[in-house]
């Protein structure tokens, strides 16, 4: 055995042994990465396991502690449609989904051709007309309430769709036409000018060919939009009525049998009902929503 | 053309805008009562007949339908048409304020909250009873009354009443006591049992309005004066709201009672958790009752317990009234006297449980049979008082809620609490 | 890249043969950008509109109405009348808490009142405000972290973190509402006996954990979105350079996440200054945790002239910050939508 070699293996062992070490501080970063995303799952998804847990519990055990399901009954359920006690729960639904619905397609009709121009077409003041959409949705919506409520009870319109729509249109509105903006900006126009340079008019290259394309754009702001608006309280609780409240405003005042009573097992099942439909929607469409979501933010 | 065309748009909706705002904030600028005390509409359409609608909440006990039929079936040309409204009293409030505000007659017989009554009649919205809408009030209770009358004037009719009383554990003590010392010197029977002594309603809402104002009028102190000012710098006043205070802070009343409404308060009461309960007596058929009451056979009944003898207990119950801008009033009379009679007010009591406020009806035995408490009732309504009788009820409301919170809680001493809510009372009268 | 009169065409330039960043303003170009602003008018218009009905309007109307006087009662009828012209008197007493004295005039609003309770419910409100962006930001900051690393089941992660966005306000806060019941799963977990809701720190406690829960996953959001345009051979080179981890994220990944994050804790700034759903459910605006938005609801019942008064003050407010946010902490929003087609490189 020379030096050379000698030095040689000493050195491979020294290699081995770096070797060896970067790969278990590798794992230890990965089951550090690992634990920490463990946590963040628990975090966001304990809440809302407990609701569904309870929400199938007995009401007789609506403080039972057992994190698995115990004492499971769909009675909850069949209670959070229940309208004898004053709550009106299904009609609810329906409202959230009509007054979303319509407030989603206005804003989309109107807003995607804001978005278009503020995103395609260039001229002066687009700064301002970009800054008054925009201060538009940083409204609080107090203060639109009290003008209308007033306006509202004059005119007779208190616990109108219209009074609850209009006031949405407020915040959806702005939401749609800056996430639609972003969405275009990214889109390739190219494709419009090259059917422009292929003879079509301006509106023939929109329809034919920018339409197909921004189609999915449109559709997750619309998807944007109507979670906005089913989300909607403030304007809700003091503008509705029973008949055309929507859930958000049934879950908050959902009353039991008896004064002052909060059936806990059974808003948590009504909770449970608005959520799961929501959650489906988000998760499937979920790359997109972030798309959405963060289209506004970061360029 | 270097002038974006569409300023043109954004000005329209600009003028647009300003136009709009010039009608809307002139309506809006008050609600008026038609300032005037509603001279005019008071005296029009006194004699008016013909079909009319009554409004009130939601029906639970389904008394009103087979009323309004029978009504309808002894008059087919003045037929009564039930609106029922929601469960909530801030919405049925609100359902009413826009018909009335906004003038409309198709309201004619409204159910009232007795809070609301001087507030609705203070704006000049119902139909004062006098005269030719006069009502015969001489057999009713007569805190049920005050609670109607507003300025001398009868605004409504008394319907249905209600009353707190006192639910203790008569396997515990035998007889109840009939002073708030008497009670507090039983709390020790509490604390060898390992149970809280007493509980009301504490939480930050309508039923610590409720509480406080009976801790205060059991204690020989009044909210307000019959001048309607407030008078809470009393020392009677202040023994009152000690007497709530003292009992949080030397624990006789738990701590988690200053979040209890009255379902909390029942079901600690029911789970065999409290020696002494105020709460109104609906809660006396769930408590003997319900399947999970550990008391069932355990819960005795009793007037309210006050400085000497039964105490002040708060008004609850529902008042008829007649809106001002009714057209057809003279069956509106009518009909609200129908709903007080004693045929009515009897199968309201059968029917629905709902006390009524014709005193003769208490002693009533069949009705006794069905309600038990209505003895104990009657003392706790007869020696009633009704809650702040004011249009401005709900500043009143927000200042004796806010500083008995404080004050049961130990947060400020009872005297600058009492204080506060004079001055808080005193400002809210004063107009905005 | 955009430039001023548009997107360049790659295939088709606009005139001439040669791609162009700033071509020369001839006749052309102006009729173009002429004929660009008539478009653009036509396309916006509906917005304009739309927006100036339901919020210029309501808008005006409320300051129109905060200078009225609400009704007063007239002591000889027991009457309601209406106020009349108050000028700025609505202003003053809720800026001074000044409420009316039975003998006319003004007096320091007792405690017990709304007009008592203005600074306590800005104070209330900020609070709120700097904390759940704070908590937010950070928590936040750690999650996207998190989700940008690459692991197994990492889409599972970041489809759970959709879930609490995507129930609406009203449940959630009745959920806590449920979780920190006295005897909830809260004090349960603990083995504690708070009341959550009866005292005000721990109701103040209980709408902030509610609502960073809530929120923090779509800050995550945004700032993973941030982070994911960070290239990844800057952090290679910085490695090679022997930069410690924290050097790598206090010089590499902050500046450049920078615009993204001070949108981001703009638009969440605003909304929490805007906060009513939470704490209106959760504890009812009890035990100081009143916010603006939920003073002014409790006012309309009692005075809507004071209540938009009141409501004026608080979307100047926000409107300030909003300001301070875009003019000195550098959060440009406009160029961040992307809409002037000014990216940041």
């Amino acid at each position: 055995m020379t030096t050379a070699t000698a030095d040689a293996s000493a050195l491979r062992a020294r290699q081995d042994r770096g070797r060896k070490a970067a790969q278990n501080r590798e794992k230890w970063a990965q089951g550090r990465t690992y634990l920490s995303a463990a946590i963040v799952l628990l975090w966001c998804l304990a809440p809302a396991y407990w609701m569904v847990v309870t929400a199938f519990r007995e009401v007789g055990f609506t403080y039972d502690t057992s994190i698995l399901p115990t004492h499971v009954t769909l009675d909850n359920f069949k209670t959070a449609f229940d309208t004898s006690f004053g709550n009106h729960f299904g009609q609810a639904l329906l409202n959230s989904v009509f007054i979303g619905g319509v407030v989603t397609l206005v804003s989309l009709l109107i807003g995607v051709f804001a978005a278009y121009a503020l995103a395609r077409l260039n001229f002066k003041g687009k700064f301002l007309v970009l800054g008054f959409i925009l201060g538009a949705s940083m409204f609080p919506g107090v203060a639109l309430i009290t003008p209308l409520f007033q306006l509202f009870t004059n005119i007779g319109w208190m616990g109108t769709y219209q009074a609850l729509i209009i006031p949405n249109i407020s915040f959806v509105l702005p939401l749609t036409v800056y996430t639609m903006t972003s969405f275009f900006r990214e889109m390739p126009w190219e494709l419009e000018e090259s059917a422009r340079v292929d003879g079509c008019t301006q509106g023939q290259a929109f329809r034919k060919v920018i339409m197909p394309l921004a189609a999915p754009a449109i559709f997750t702001t619309a998807i944007l939009a109507f979670i906005s608006s089913w989300n909607e309280f403030l304007i809700a609780s003091q503008l509705s009525s029973d008949a055309t409240q929507p859930v958000t405003v049934a879950i908050a005042n959902f009353a039991g049998a008896q004064p002052n009573q909060i059936p806990y097992t059974a808003i948590m099942a009504a909770g449970t009902i608005v959520t799961i439909p929501l959650v489906i929607l988000v998760l499937v469409f979920q790359r997109k929503i972030v798309a959405g979501l963060t289209a506004g933010a970061v360029k | 053309m270097k002038t974006p065309r569409f300023l043109l748009p954004a000005a329209t909706a600009g003028i647009l805008a300003l136009t709009l705002s010039a009608c809307g904030g002139g309506g809006g600028g008050g609600t008026t009562g038609g300032g005037g005390g509603g001279g005019g509409d008071a005296s029009a359409n006194l004699d008016g007949r013909g079909p009319i609608t009554y409004v009130q909440g939601k029906d639970n006990s389904n008394v009103v339908r087979p009323l309004v039929d029978k009504w309808n079936a002894a008059h087919p040309n003045e037929k009564v048409t039930f609106k029922e409204q929601t469960d909530q009293a801030d919405q049925q409030h609100d359902d009413l304020v826009q018909h009335f505000q906004a003038k409309q007659p198709d309201y004619d017989v409204v159910d009232v909250d007795v809070v609301w009554t001087a507030e609705f009649a203070a704006k000049g919205w119902l139909q004062p009873l006098k005269d030719k809408m006069a009502i015969d009030t001489s057999a009713m209770l007569k805190p049920t009354v005050d609670s109607a009358t507003y300025k001398g004037t009868l605004y409504a009719a008394p319907q249905t009443s209600d009353g707190g009383i006192l639910y203790y554990r008569k396997d515990l003590v035998p007889t109840p006591p009939k002073t708030w010392d008497e009670m507090m010197s039983m709390c020790s029977i509490a604390k060898q049992n390992n149970i809280g002594c007493y509980a009301g309603q504490f939480s930050k809402y309508e039923g610590l309005t409720v509480n406080a104002s009976e801790a205060i009028n059991s204690a020989g102190g009044s909210v307000l004066d019959k001048d309607g000012k407030p008078s809470l710098n009393t020392p009677q006043a202040k023994a009152g709201l000690e007497n709530l205070a003292k009992a949080y802070a030397d624990g006789n009343i738990p701590k988690e009672a200053i979040t209890y409404k009255e379902e909390d308060s029942r079901q600690a009461f029911q789970s065999g958790k409290l020696l002494f309960l105020r709460n109104w007596p609906y809660a006396f058929n769930l408590i003997t009752t319900e399947g999970s009451s550990a008391v069932k056979d355990k819960t005795g009944l009793a007037a309210l317990p006050g400085k000497d003898g039964p105490g002040a207990s708060s008004l609850g119950g529902h008042n008829l009234a007649t809106s001002v801008y009714s057209k057809n009033k003279a069956t509106a009379l009518d009909f609200m006297k129908f709903m007080t009679s004693p045929e009515t007010e009897k199968f309201y009591a059968t029917q629905g449980s709902l006390a009524p406020v014709l005193g003769s009806l208490y002693d009533d035995q069949e009705l006794v049979a069905k309600l038990p408490y209505l003895p104990v009732l009657k003392t706790s309504i007869e020696n009633a008082v009704p809650r702040p009788v004011t249009p401005f009820y709900p500043a009143v409301t927000k200042a004796i809620q806010d500083n008995a919170y404080s004050a049961i809680k130990g947060e400020k001493p009872v005297e600058t609490a009492l204080s506060d809510m004079q001055k808080s009372i005193e400002s809210a009268s004063a107009g905005s | 890249m955009a430039t001023e009169l548009g997107p360049t065409p790659v295939k088709a330039p606009a005139s001439g043969g040669t791609p162009v960043h700033h071509a020369p303003k001839g006749v052309g170009e102006d009729n173009r950008i002429a004929s660009q602003g008539r478009w653009a008018s036509w396309l916006l218009a509906p917005t304009i509109i739309a927006l100036g009905i339901v919020i210029v309007y309501p808008i005006i109307s409320a300051i129109v109405m905060s200078f009225q006087k609400d009704a007063g009662l007239d002591p000889a009828t027991g009457l309601f009348t209406a106020g009349g012209p108050a000028g700025i008197q609505n202003y003053v007493n809720w800026l001074a808490q000044q409420c009316s004295a039975p003998a006319g005039g003004t007096v320091a609003c007792p405690p017990g009142t709304l007009g008592g309770q203005f600074w306590s419910a800005t104070a209330t409100t900020f609070f709120f405000t700097v904390v759940t962006v704070a908590l937010e930001t950070v928590l936040g900051f750690w999650m996207a972290v998190i989700m940008a690393r690459e692991f197994r089941g990492r889409s599972l992660v970041r489809a759970a973190v959709l879930v609490p966005w995507a129930i609406p306000t009203a449940v959630t806060a009745k959920l806590w509402f449920f979780i920190f019941a006295f005897e909830g799963i809260a004090n349960k977990l603990f083995n504690a006996s708070i009341l959550w809701t009866g005292s005000e720190w721990p109701a103040k406690w209980a709408v902030v954990i509610a609502d960073v829960w809530k929120t923090t996953p779509f800050m995550a959001l945004l700032i993973l979105a941030g982070l994911q345009m960070i290239p990844a051979e800057v952090y290679e080179a910085a490695k090679v350079d022997g930069t410690t981890a924290w050097q790598r994220f206090r010089l590499i990944t902050l500046p450049l996440v920078k615009p993204a994050l001070m949108v981001a804790i703009l638009f969440r700034t605003l909304d929490a200054l805007r906060m009513f759903d939470l704490p209106y459910i959760l504890t009812g605006g009890a035990n100081n945790t009143t916010t603006l938005s939920i003073l002014v609801i409790n006012q309309i019942r009692q005075g809507f002239n004071a209540a938009a008064a009141l409501s004026t003050i608080t979307f100047i407010i926000i409107f300030l910050v909003a300001f301070i946010f875009v003019r000195f902490l550098g959060a440009n929003v406009v160029e961040q939508s992307g809409a002037t087609g000014k990216g940041k490189k």
